[in-house]
């Protein structure tokens, strides 16, 4: 009996220990070499795994950067403070754009002001209601609300207010770009960071004709483009857009616009934010 | 029992999901989608032919002699542990295409149930060395073909509408129930019948 307990301890001790040692050697001896740079450039960026890049996660894109001599800046949620420091550990100089841009939802049609021209009653993802007779408002550029871009977003930056309308926190944005490559209507749209207002339409339809379908659609009826002349307003394709590099005053513009399409990214974010709370209600029960 | 009595045995009578309910959690985790579906199933074929080869090895020379095979659950899992570890770092240095292939899969196998399962029915069953191996290897084919079949399934199943209790694992569980019911189709009859 004695001598079983002995061998028992012995044996599970000596196996344990000798495995555990030829582990530990096996560890050193089989080590593979990898580039110290790999470590220090993924402790660097940012952590999000997004994907903007094109690489699968942050420590892809770290191989990338030090084994394939992939190029310094595709990181967009850390930008430009990112992009130097990796210059710094592979000992090259970048160049990059110092403006932040988030991506931006730009229409605010909703049952109030749109006309629809029929009742979807599908999957909620909106490349799917786009197969559907390109969605069911009747205008075929606005935002389908589907939901597509919340789903994708990786930082839960995307949210809707209590009539459906989605809007972007740009504080919360890291400029990925997911939710502009899965957003069928492309009415999700870069602007920069510091915009202070927004065409919130995508409408290339004449005038006349998106005057019959939504209330709060451009039409193209250039006003914007006289009221504020060093303002960047350029109506294109029966739409106006800002060209943000003109720092001009736009208020004049603003509040002369027929359809009050032209808002302010400080009140839409403000709205958003005070539903998002009754929404996350709503999800749980 | 012949070779080919062993490998029908552990892929289609005894296979070690649909009918021994043994290594259900990767069976469930990790059969979504197709490809790391068969990553896990060569990795976890891979594993089990080593270790039935590994205990084999332990039980004959170390727990027999010394009369202590009441250690075997413990000295089992601490070989198997290790000798994953080992084998991945062998493979990382060797092939790292294989690394990339089986090398998620590896670590989250090494205390699988089915991995001590076939180390304990090779034992129980008598088999030598060569025998445990083919045991081995054969229950990890039997494990392929299961959690490949699965994974297909679900693939199927995911653009079907299922009631809401039971999208997810509920489902994938009544899935593995139906097909453990057509593994019941394979019983010791057939092999009678095969190789008389």
């Amino acid at each position: 009996m004695l001598l079983k307990i002995v061998f028992s301890f012995l044996s599970v001790t000596l196996l344990g220990g000798l495995l555990g040692v030829g582990l530990a050697v096996a560890a050193k001896l089989l080590a593979v070499k990898k580039d110290e740079r790999i470590g220090e450039v993924e402790s660097i960026l940012p952590g999000a795994n997004c994907g903007a890049c094109g690489y699968p996660g942050c420590s892809g894109y770290a191989e990338a950067v030090v084994n394939e001599g992939a190029s310094l800046t595709l990181c967009s949620p850390g930008g430009a403070e990112v992009a130097e420091k990796i210059a710094k550990i592979m000992g090259q100089s970048v160049e990059v754009s110092a403006t932040k841009m988030v991506a931006q939802v730009h229409c605010r049609g909703t049952r109030d002001t749109s006309k629809y021209a029929f009742d979807y009653n599908g999957l909620a993802d909106c490349n799917a209601m786009m197969i559907l007779y390109g969605g069911d408002k009747e205008c075929k550029y606005g935002c389908l609300q589907g939901g597509s871009c919340i789903a994708v977003c990786p930082v839960d930056a995307i949210g809707r207010d209590e009539k459906n309308r989605i809007w972007v926190d740009k504080d919360r944005c890291i400029s990925c770009g997911k939710c502009i490559d899965v957003c069928p209507t492309n009415v999700m749209k870069w602007v920069p960071y510091d915009a202070d207002y927004i065409v919130a339409c995508n409408s290339k339809d004449k005038g006349a004709k998106t005057r019959k379908y939504c209330t709060v659609g451009c039409i193209a009826c250039k006003i914007c483009e006289k009221k504020s002349g060093d303002g960047g307003f350029i109506v294109e394709d029966f739409l106006a857009h800002i060209e943000y590099d003109m720092k001009g005053d736009r208020t004049a513009a603003v509040e002369s616009c027929p359809a009050k399409c032209i808002i302010s990214t400080k009140t839409a974010k403000a709205e958003i934010d005070e539903v998002k709370e009754t929404v996350k209600v709503n999800d749980e029960s | 029992m012949t070779y080919i009595g062993i490998i029908i045995t552990f892929v289609f009578i005894n296979n070690f999901i649909l009918t021994q309910f043994l290594g259900l959690c990767p069976f469930i985790g990790v059969s979504k989608n197709i490809e790391s579906a068969v990553g896990m199933g060569f990795a976890v074929t891979f594993v089990m032919a080593l270790a039935s080869l590994a205990t084999w090895a332990i039980q004959n020379f170390i727990l027999v002699p010394l009369n202590i095979e009441f250690l075997q659950t413990i000295t089992f899992i601490l070989v198997i542990a290790s000798l994953v570890q080992f084998v991945e770092l062998v493979i990382q240095n060797i092939s790292p295409a294989l690394y990339k292939a089986l090398g998620i899969y590896l670590p989250l196998i090494t205390t699988n149930c089915a991995v001590l399962g076939i180390a304990i029915i090779s034992v129980q069953s008598k088999f030598n060395a060569l025998e445990s191996f083919v045991a081995g290897f054969a229950a990890g084919l039997g494990f392929l073909l299961a959690i490949l079949l699965m994974s297909a399934i679900r693939t199927k199943l995911d653009s079907e509408w299922i009631p809401k209790p039971f999208r997810g694992i509920p489902i994938a569980f009544i899935t593995g129930g139906l097909m453990a019911l057509a593994f019941m189709a394979f019983d010791k009859a057939l092999l009678t019948n095969l190789i008389g």
